[in-house]
């Protein structure tokens, strides 16, 4: 296993720029996802990461070792492919102990490396059957196992769930997480979905147009999104965006939203006059007849355990998440209040989170910063 | 049922089902009846095979396949009366005419320059055609459409159109009647053929299997070998017998480039008709033979080629 580190690596196909200065480390073991809508360039850096892709330009390393213009064979790397790419030609086994074969290892301990494989994958029982006969969920196995069975110095996924149906998908979380838990591999894994990637993943990068918007933990990115993309991209439903106008200044702990007075964390930099946002995800808004922040209810979603309601405010729809046992009726007004400490600040312009009292809180708890 | 009656919408009815039928087989009656006639009349003795009204039903004799494969000398019946009992069938049925055998005819040594030249033109044709099929479908060659598409020209024409060049520039180089002449000519006939069908077949496999392959440790070469050829073979074997089919029934370039040694069996068979009156029972039955390598190929490979015709259909 192996540390990989991305150092201002860019692509571009003619005058499209598909990845541009990308800038990571994904540390020894480290459950790395690459989340982004399709087209913001994650599959390129991971295929330029494995080797099918040349960068213009930047630097790859595996392990401590430079491999940007190395061929894919020379790189000990292992891929899972969206479509798992499984040789319709061979059987299970045959699949498995391919990579195996290149090395010219000899059959006796191919066989036996492969059926080490299988009954990690709890696919043992499958080894001499057909690839085209087998369920989504085990085709994925093999895919897996055909991964692991090289050892290699890193697995790369592309999207590998995104071809199987959502009870699968679930059940396959847990189980690439749990596999990832035993034998610790360094993984980067490119996805679209959010909740593969809150619920696995070490480190998030979400891109966008072949920028990294963000890399950092999860929770990093859940509670301190350092875009509006990234707040608006996570989240379901996302961040709520309030407009309002002005500058900030230092030490300023209390802003102006639509006529209301609204406490916010300590704001850590100047900002000159401008458009802003405030955020807030959905979670952190409660409903108080007190706040002066008022608007009318215009829908509910019920969903069990919580509701989403959509209240109209002057500034437009508001979306928050309130117990499912409050009853509500669509026109009724309601107060809403933030809870101060989870908000966000943004520039509007370019999409900048404003550096306050979060973010130093955070990175004061941590030895290293994202 | 609902999702039969559903069904029923879509699936044809019984009646058009029928009509259908009834014109398939009519239609493979019109095609096969003068390939019945031709295998019938190569049973036929000469006599049978001009007589009018034609003989449906006639004495078989193996007249056409004895002369078809020997040459004949007449002798004066006294000559014949004097020679030893028959020495077989042939000899027997040749003696009836008042003739001997001489000798093996051409057929046996033309038909092999057949086999030679088609076989040896269908691999070269195909083997360029995969490598270059590939080549187009995987790599971003400079110009690659307008590469395409002259190659697709050079179907444009008659190939015979430019016989005469050809025949100058073959006998320049030393290439008129021989077999590396011919396995060329056809070569360059069908490599065109090849690549254009044979990209098709290659597009439709995912580059992911030549990507994963590559990946886990093997040279793309390898990884061409071990997972698009498997992917390929139906492809392939569908441009195989398409190649095999030309070369083997190619009638004009054989009758102008070759003459003697490398003569193929189209431009021979009708050659029989000469020795010794219109001997169409002889001609049947080379056509007959003519016919057997063909046939064999093509059901081998009926699988292979009847998926690889519908391929394209059954998946878009």
């Amino acid at each position: 296993m192996a540390e990989i580190r991305v150092e201002h690596l860019r692509k571009a196909f003619g005058d499209f720029v598909a990845v541009q200065d990308s800038n990571f480390v994904v540390g020894d073991g480290e459950f790395f996802v690459m989340l982004g809508p399709s087209g913001c360039g994650k599959t390129t850096t991971l295929r330029m990461i494995a080797g099918l892709e040349l960068p213009t330009g930047g630097k790859i390393l595996l392990g401590g070792e430079d491999v940007t213009m190395r061929r894919a064979r020379e790189r000990d790397i292992a891929f899972v492919f969206q479509l798992f790419a499984l040789y319709p030609h061979m059987n299970v086994r045959k699949n498995i102990g391919f990579p195996l074969l290149a090395q010219g290892m000899p059959g006796i301990e191919i066989r036996q490396r492969v059926e080490e494989t299988a009954k990690l994958l709890r696919i043992d029982h499958l080894l001499n059957k057909s690839v085209s006969g087998l369920a989504g969920g085990d085709r994925q196995r093999v895919a897996l196992g055909r991964a692991i069975v090289r050892r290699p110095k890193c697995f790369l996924m592309d999207e590998p769930l995104g071809t199987l149906d959502t009870e699968f998908r679930d059940l396959m979380v847990h189980e690439l997480r749990e596999l990832h838990n035993r034998i610790h591999a360094t993984t980067v894994y490119v996805t679209h979905d959010q909740m593969e990637a809150m619920s696995m993943a070490d480190k998030i990068a979400v891109m966008n147009h072949g920028v990294i918007e963000q890399f950092g933990t999860p929770r990093e990115i859940y509670d301190r999104p350092a875009t509006m993309f990234v707040a608006d991209f996570i989240g379901s439903p996302p961040m709520n965006f309030l407009g309002f106008g002005g500058g900030l200044s230092k030490g300023a702990r209390e802003i102006v939203v639509q006529g209301a007075k609204v406490a916010v964390p300590e704001v850590r930099e100047d900002i000159a006059p401008a458009e802003m946002a405030l955020g807030i995800r959905p979670e952190h808004i409660r409903f108080d007849d007190a706040s002066k922040l008022r608007g009318a209810i215009y829908g509910t979603e019920y969903l069990g355990t919580t509701q989403i309601v959509a209240v109209e405010t002057s500034g437009g729809i508001i979306k928050a998440r309130v117990p499912a046992e409050i009853r509500l009726n669509a026109g009724d007004h309601v107060g809403l209040a933030l809870s101060s400490a989870r908000l966000s600040l943004f520039e509007k312009g370019s999409g900048r989170a404003v550096r306050t009292a979060i973010h130093d809180a955070a990175s004061q708890g941590r030895a290293h910063h994202g | 049922m609902s999702l039969t009656s559903a069904h029923s919408v879509v699936a044809p009815s019984a009646i058009s089902k029928r009509v259908a039928g009834t014109i398939i087989v009519l239609y493979a009656l019109i095609s096969i009846v003068p390939l019945l006639w031709i295998f019938a009349t190569s049973f036929k003795t000469p006599p049978d095979s001009i007589a009018y009204p034609p003989k449906i039903l006639f004495q078989p004799s193996l007249e056409g396949y004895c002369n078809l494969f020997s040459t004949r000398t007449r002798q004066t019946p006294e000559y014949i009366n004097s020679l030893g009992p028959a020495t077989g069938v042939c000899d027997e049925t040749v003696r009836k005419r008042n003739m001997v055998i001489a000798g093996p005819s051409n057929f046996m040594p033309r038909f092999i320059n057949s086999l030679i030249i088609a076989f040896g033109s269908t691999f070269c044709a195909v083997f360029l055609g995969t490598l270059s099929a590939y080549g187009f479908s995987r790599f971003k060659v400079p110009l690659a459409d307008d590469l395409l598409f002259f190659i697709l020209s050079t179907r444009m024409m008659p190939p015979i159109a430019v016989a005469i060049p050809i025949y100058l520039m073959y006998r320049e180089l030393g290439l008129s009647d021989t077999a590396l002449g011919m396995i060329l000519l056809y070569t360059a006939v069908n490599v065109s053929l090849a690549v254009w069908l044979l990209k098709g077949f290659i597009d439709e496999i995912p580059r992911e299997y030549e990507e994963a392959a590559m990946i886990d440790g093997y040279t793309r070469l390898q990884a061409f070998w071990r997972t698009v050829l498997p992917q390929a073979t139906t492809g392939i074997a569908a441009t195989a017998i398409f190649c095999l089919i030309f070369a083997w029934n190619e009638y004009a370039f054989a009758a102008l480039l070759t003459s003697g040694t490398a003569q193929t069996a189209p431009p021979f068979i009708p050659t029989i008709i000469g020795e010794g009156g219109q001997d169409w029972p002889a001609v049947a039955a080379g056509t007959t033979i003519f016919l057997v390598p063909i046939l064999v190929f093509t059901i081998l490979l009926r699988k292979q080629l009847l998926r690889g015709i519908t391929f394209g259909a059954v998946r878009k």
